[in-house]
């Protein structure tokens, strides 16, 4: 198991992360650029010190600041992939993967083997003698998988693996990725800044924003449990964190900041999240008489395709909260919906989801 | 106006580079060459010429390989009058750095009583004008040396050293590597230099043929007696120089693994 405490400040930025993962599983960190995903794989790998917290896999301890322990890079159990591969140039794909086994003093004879089990791992066998630039982008994404998998590392580190990859590359290397890492027994921690790939590759995902845990759990749990607004917005639906009333209506509501939001059963006590999925969310350009108790108002700030060029379009409003509906692209053209459009947002009690 | 000043000005220093250099190489015929590169004074000259400027260069790359990689990654204190200390030589007018040599190591120098403890003894001897060229080259692998390692990205050390690679294997298998082109360059132009090298070796380790003199000082002394002599040496030494800063022009774009700066 690795158990992970990470305090580090570096310049302005505070990195404040703690989390734990299983042998056999891999942990999804994901968050925007700066968020400091790549400051914690560099911490667990031993690249950078700790200031606070603690590095633990297994029963090794490699690294607690509060006793002064900080081992070495050299001196740990994982294998790293930074995000640009960082292959080395001077050497074959070969030499590259066997750079590992030889700095750790592997017997000669047994080399070649671990070169050529990595190799097909990852399914590059026949690519041994080339050099990193004579590989294409998957190809050298591949080799620096094999380089770092070659000794069998207790964790692998993944910096953001598919994000330099076309998207064609991305969607195909995403699919094997994953059933790669399901059957390797190593602990992986995987960065991304892409949610999808969160979501697919993910045994447990790590938000992070601004250097700090927003929210960790299974995929299940952050798209059904969002638990703050950036969560809401990475696994794409609304949310509202509020604490509900009793006296202000007739219907049961819940009191958020944003103003009363009508819900469909009765509230209980204590704080409640709540979940408008976007395809709940009618657009309007005059306010709604229908059934929808929910209305808010807004401009529309951006149309996005979804998926890329498909057949739903996300409409981003600057409401408050924000709000993001997903509608059919034959709505947006009988609604004449442009940027800018002033337009209603309405969703029925019933198409809210609460959670304590 | 001020356009015809810069030709004029530009062209005036070609002049004061090419001319001479191009007048040396038009006195002398491609027979006349060989014919004189025969004659044992000159063959003397070229072989402990060769054999000093070889060993001062393996020296020099030697010691300051770890000194150009400390200069490069550490912080320490005295760190600035290294580097000074370092680029000293270059600076320092050659038969000064033959003084200061001969009073370091001279019969009555600091370090020159202790090594005649060992029977060792620098001055007038071919191990001293290895010395001599060392010190004057020096600067020039170590200056090389820290560019090169300097260009290395930070990212290829970092990969080796999650691979189980200490510091001192990523050093050999990667920096090392990674840094060679630069690294040759130096080594290259410090031989150049120990080849050349003529005050300090004149003024520490004298002028005996086949022991300290060396192709520049048979040079100096040929022009006294033998002009052609003269002409025909400094011509072979003109054609090394060039084949050397040629060599290191070519190079470094055909070696692999420069690294570009990735933004962090």
């Amino acid at each position: 198991m690795l158990d992970a405490l990470l305090g580090k400040r570096r310049g302005e930025f505070q990195l404040d992360v703690a989390f734990q993962a299983e042998p056999g599983t891999t942990t999804v960190l994901v968050g925007e650029s700066g968020a400091g995903k790549t400051s914690v794989l560099r911490l667990v790998a031993g690249l950078d010190r700790l200031d606070r917290g603690h590095v633990t896999v297994g029963a090794q301890q490699y690294a607690d600041a509060g006793r002064g322990l900080h081992r070495p890079a050299w001196e740990r159990d994982i294998g790293y992939v930074p995000q640009d591969y960082a292959l080395f140039p001077h050497l074959s794909v070969f030499d590259n993967v066997a750079f590992g086994p030889r700095a750790s003093g592997m017997p000669r004879h047994r080399i070649t083997s671990a070169v050529t089990e990595a190799l097909t791992l990852v399914g590059i066998p026949e690519l041994a003698r080339r050099r990193p630039h004579e590989l294409s982008g998957g190809q050298q994404q591949r080799a620096a998988l094999a380089r770092a998998l070659a000794l069998q590392p207790a964790v692998l580190l993944l910096d953001e693996p598919l994000s330099s990859l076309d998207l064609q590359t991305r969607r195909a290397l995403r699919v094997e990725l994953r059933a790669l890492l399901a059957r390797l027994p190593c602990l992986t921690l995987y960065v991304t800044h892409n949610p999808v790939e969160a979501l697919v590759l993910s045994d447990q995902i790590v938000v992070l924003d601004e250097g700090r845990v927003a929210q960790a759990g299974t995929r299940e749990a952050l798209l059904r449990y969002p638990r703050t607004p950036f969560v809401a917005e990475l696994v794409g639906t609304n949310l509202f964190v509020g604490r509900p009333v009793t006296t202000e209506g007739p219907k049961p509501t819940i009191r958020t900041p944003e103003g009363l939001v009508e819900i469909g059963d009765l509230p209980g006590p204590g704080a409640a999240y709540l979940t408008v999925s976007p395809r709940e969310i009618t657009l309007s350009l005059r306010p709604p008489e229908g059934s929808a108790q929910n209305v808010f108002a807004g401009n529309v700030v951006e149309l996005v395709p979804e998926p890329p060029g498909g057949e739903r379009v996300r409409v981003v409003l600057n409401t408050r909260p924000t709000l993001v509906a997903e509608v059919t692209p034959e709505a947006i053209s009988a609604l004449s919906l442009a940027d800018g459009a002033w337009v209603y947002a309405a969703f029925k009690a019933t198409g809210v989801h609460r959670y304590a | 106006m001020l356009r015809i000043v810069a030709i004029a000005l530009g062209a005036a220093l070609v002049l004061l580079l090419g001319l001479p250099l191009l007048s040396l190489v038009l006195r002398v015929s491609p027979g006349e060459l060989l014919d004189r590169v025969r004659q044992p004074l000159i063959l003397e000259a070229l072989r402990l010429s060769l054999v000093t400027s070889l060993a001062a260069t393996v020296t020099v790359v030697a010691l300051g390989l770890p000194v150009a990689y400390a200069l490069n990654v550490a912080d320490f204190r005295g760190k600035r009058a290294l580097e000074v200390l370092i680029d000293l030589p270059m600076v320092l007018p050659p038969t000064v750095a033959g003084v200061a040599l001969l009073t370091a190591f001279g019969r009555t120098g600091l370090a020159g009583r202790a090594l005649a403890l060992f029977g060792v003894s620098l001055p007038f001897t071919t191990l001293g004008v290895i010395v001599a060229q060392a010190f004057v080259a020096a600067p020039f692998f170590v200056g090389a040396a820290r560019a090169g390692f300097a260009e290395v990205d930070r990212k290829y050390l970092d990969a080796a050293a999650t691979l189980r690679a200490a510091p001192g294997t990523a050093f050999l298998r990667v920096l090392v590597p990674l840094a060679a082109p630069s690294l040759l360059a130096g080594a290259a132009m410090s031989w150049a230099r120990a080849l050349g090298e003529f005050g300090a070796t004149i003024t520490f380790a004298g002028n005996m043929p086949g022991v300290t003199q060396t192709m520049p000082l048979a040079v100096y002394l040929a022009l006294q007696s033998d002009v052609e002599a003269a002409i025909v040496l400094s011509v072979l030494l003109l054609a090394v120089s060039l084949t050397v800063l040629v060599c290191i022009r070519l190079a470094p774009s055909r070696l692999p693994g420069r690294a570009r700066r990735a933004p962090r």
